[in-house]
């Protein structure tokens, strides 16, 4: 579990020579069973890490669709501790891809940092991103995290400077999430030009893996970013497929993006 | 922590940087722009002469003697922000930060707003300066506030409604700082108060601080001493530090900030971090550690004050150190002590204030009964009330 499980999954999808599928889900969207069926569907159907989103009323780094989706989450009475029922719950159906919960710092400040992270441990994460919460102010969560052999994920933006990315790369664990452009969360109908240049940039300094999320929608766009980067993060379009709460509607999507990563 | 700030990120263990990594470049890139204008002669005599013949500074300061005498207690004094040009305290950071904007090349400026005094002094610099400017303002605010969204877009500006979470000034906030993240490259986020992640709350109120100096130096002229206490509403908390940062090292004068009660503070529908434990807790909302009303699960709690202006869910990190070190107090005036003074004020002395200011008023209507007739009240008077006329005539039925 935890921080090895995440570095045998990047082994394997590397051996296969394709990069690793990673789609998000909010949890408690639609509805809060709901979630948890399609979270096992999208499990079932291709994905290779699961992120799953930790609902908060003010989620700044998101666009109109994750944004819309925790607030309806969090009118139905989630929490962190419901959250983290929900993955013991994911984990009890059987899945076993590596679980990266990705929530905003307050929240889990107000849960207390280190029984969120025992408590998220015991319950089959294996690793976390937060949002707001950049290396430099991440001292306290690295280290429960690093206790618990939890991945803290860093994350990189087009903007970040050189002393930055040489900074998250040896703050990060598990890999490192390249924001692929500058903006908040949501589709885009083309991918920025300037994507590959962005993951050499990173790739000069470190041997982890390189994971790219934000504006990917479409198999297309997947498979693009899959020639450059070993791993490809899908948020807004999974949530909006999951809107009816349909499962079929999510695992579709899925299965499609994977069959473009393999080709 | 890590953080390889040039000037200090945080006060005590509040503030710091909680902020996607899209905008640390950013930051750092503002906080270093910002240092070098503080050098820069050229700049500093550009600001001085904007503040003198376009502001309209020194405000005055006024003694007022119809209030001190009905009040029976302590001197007060108004420091008279309502006097600056566009109406409140808001355009001494407003034209600060525009300069260095249009100093760094960003020819875009983004703002919040809440009572939409800060989104009038944004657009005020920007049609000064040449800048386009961008005003994100809630629903509920923009409801409220008429008369100052129309006097932004006659000043050319842009005003976007903001329609998620509660629709007022937290919300504004969230939506500002989204379009920050996606233009981080062309636009200037022209923050309004003094929070936010650093250098924000520092470089607001060093901009705010020309309050208390002139504030101080009046008060020595006019009354011959120092103030025994000073007085100013706390909503993000610009005004407030800006008057208190030129009494912290004099132990004498009492810093007294007040809150917003609201409805007061049993109901739970107020915006007074500091008077409510059981939802006001140190936490992280928009870039900094501060106290933040929430909920037990850490959601952001909705607030309530008649003044759009206090209606904020966070407060400036510098207040919560200020605070935790006993430098300063704070206290709490609801909607009704706020329209009560306000009335007070009107009648006595013939300014119709800020419904912000008028919680400042409420506080120093309780406290000058309790001093001596030779105390001297010092009360920050922000800004002026024509925006909240309808508010009030409606609050008053």
């Amino acid at each position: 579990m935890g921080l090895n499980k995440i570095k045998d999954t990047f082994t394997a999808t590397f051996a296969d020579s394709r990069a690793a599928l990673m789609p998000y889900f909010t949890l408690g969207y639609p509805t809060i069973q709901a979630s948890v069926d399609i979270i096992e569907g999208i499990a079932n159907s291709g994905a290779d890490l699961i992120e799953l989103g930790l609902p908060f009323s003010d989620p700044l780094a998101d666009g109109p669709v994750i944004q819309a989706s925790t607030q309806i989450a969090l009118d139905q009475g989630i929490n962190i501790r419901k959250c983290l029922e929900l993955v013991a719950q994911i984990r009890a159906r059987g899945v076993q891809q590596p679980l990266l919960l990705m929530g905003y710092i307050n929240p889990l400040l107000a849960y207390g940092l280190e029984r969120f992270v025992e408590e998220a441990a015991r319950s089959g994460a294996d690793g976390f991103i937060v949002p707001d919460l950049p290396y430099d102010e991440a001292e306290q969560l690295e280290k429960i995290c690093a206790r618990h052999e939890l991945a803290l994920v860093a994350m990189l933006a087009p903007t970040s400077t050189e002393e930055r990315i040489i900074g998250a790369c040896r703050h990060t664990s598990g890999f490192l999430y390249l924001v692929s452009l500058t903006g908040v969360t949501g589709e885009r109908n083309s991918l920025p030009p300037d994507l590959t240049g962005f993951v050499n940039r990173v790739r000069k300094h470190t041997s982890l893996p390189l994971a790219v999320g934000f504006g990917i929608a479409t198999p297309e766009q997947a498979a693009a970013v899959g020639q450059v980067a070993d791993g490809v993060i899908i948020g807004s379009a999974v949530v909006r497929a999951g809107k009816s709460g349909k499962v079929n509607e999510v695992t579709g999507l899925i299965r499609g993006l994977k069959e473009a990563l393999e080709k | 922590m890590t953080t390889k700030t040039l000037l200090p990120a945080k006060f005590g263990i509040y503030g710091g940087q909680f902020v996607p990594e899209t905008l640390m470049p950013a930051l750092a890139e503002l906080e270093q722009a910002y240092i070098a204008s503080q050098k820069d002669a050229s700049f500093q005599a550009e600001l001085a002469r904007l503040q003198k013949t376009y502001v309209g500074r020194p405000t005055a300061l006024t003694h007022a003697r119809r209030l001190s005498a009905h009040l029976g207690g302590a001197q007060i004094y108004l420091k008279r922000e309502d006097l600056a040009h566009s109406g409140a305290h808001k355009i001494n950071n407003a034209l600060g930060q525009a300069l260095l904007a249009h100093k760094m090349g960003k020819r875009r400026l983004i703002a919040e707003t809440g009572a939409g005094q800060h989104g009038v002094a944004s657009a005020t610099a920007a049609a000064l300066l040449g800048l386009k400017c961008v005003v994100y303002m809630g629903m509920v605010d923009i409801d409220r506030q008429q008369p100052n969204v129309l006097r932004m877009k006659l000043l050319g500006a842009e005003v976007r409604p903001v329609e998620s979470g509660s629709q007022t000034l937290k919300d504004a906030i969230n939506e500002a700082i989204r379009d920050w993240v996606a233009n981080v490259e062309t636009t200037y986020y022209l923050l309004g108060s003094a929070l936010g992640p650093h250098p924000y709350p520092t470089m607001v109120r060093d901009f705010q601080s020309i309050i208390g100096t002139e504030a101080r130096q009046q008060i020595l002229e006019q009354a011959g001493k120092l103030p025994d206490a000073c007085v100013a509403c706390v909503g993000g908390g610009s005004n407030s530090i800006g008057i208190f940062h030129s009494f912290l090292e004099d132990p004498s004068v009492r810093l007294v900030g007040v809150e917003a009660g609201g409805s007061g503070i049993a109901s739970g529908k107020h915006a007074a971090r500091y008077a409510d434990p059981k939802i006001g807790r140190p936490g992280v909302l928009h870039g900094t550690y501060t106290y933040v009303l929430q909920n037990e699960d850490g959601q952001i709690a909705e607030t309530h004050s008649i003044s759009a202006g206090l209606d904020y869910a966070a407060v400036g990190p510098e207040h919560t150190h200020l605070r935790e070190t006993g430098r300063a107090e704070y206290t709490y005036a609801t909607d009704e002590e706020a329209l009560a003074a306000f009335q007070m004020l009107a009648r006595t002395e013939g300014i119709l204030c800020a419904l912000e200011s008028a919680h400042a008023v409420a506080e120093s209507i309780r406290l000058a009964p309790k001093m001596k007739m030779d105390q001297v009240l010092l009360v920050n008077l922000s800004g002026r009330g024509d925006k909240d006329l309808d508010t009030i005539m409606k609050a008053l039925g």
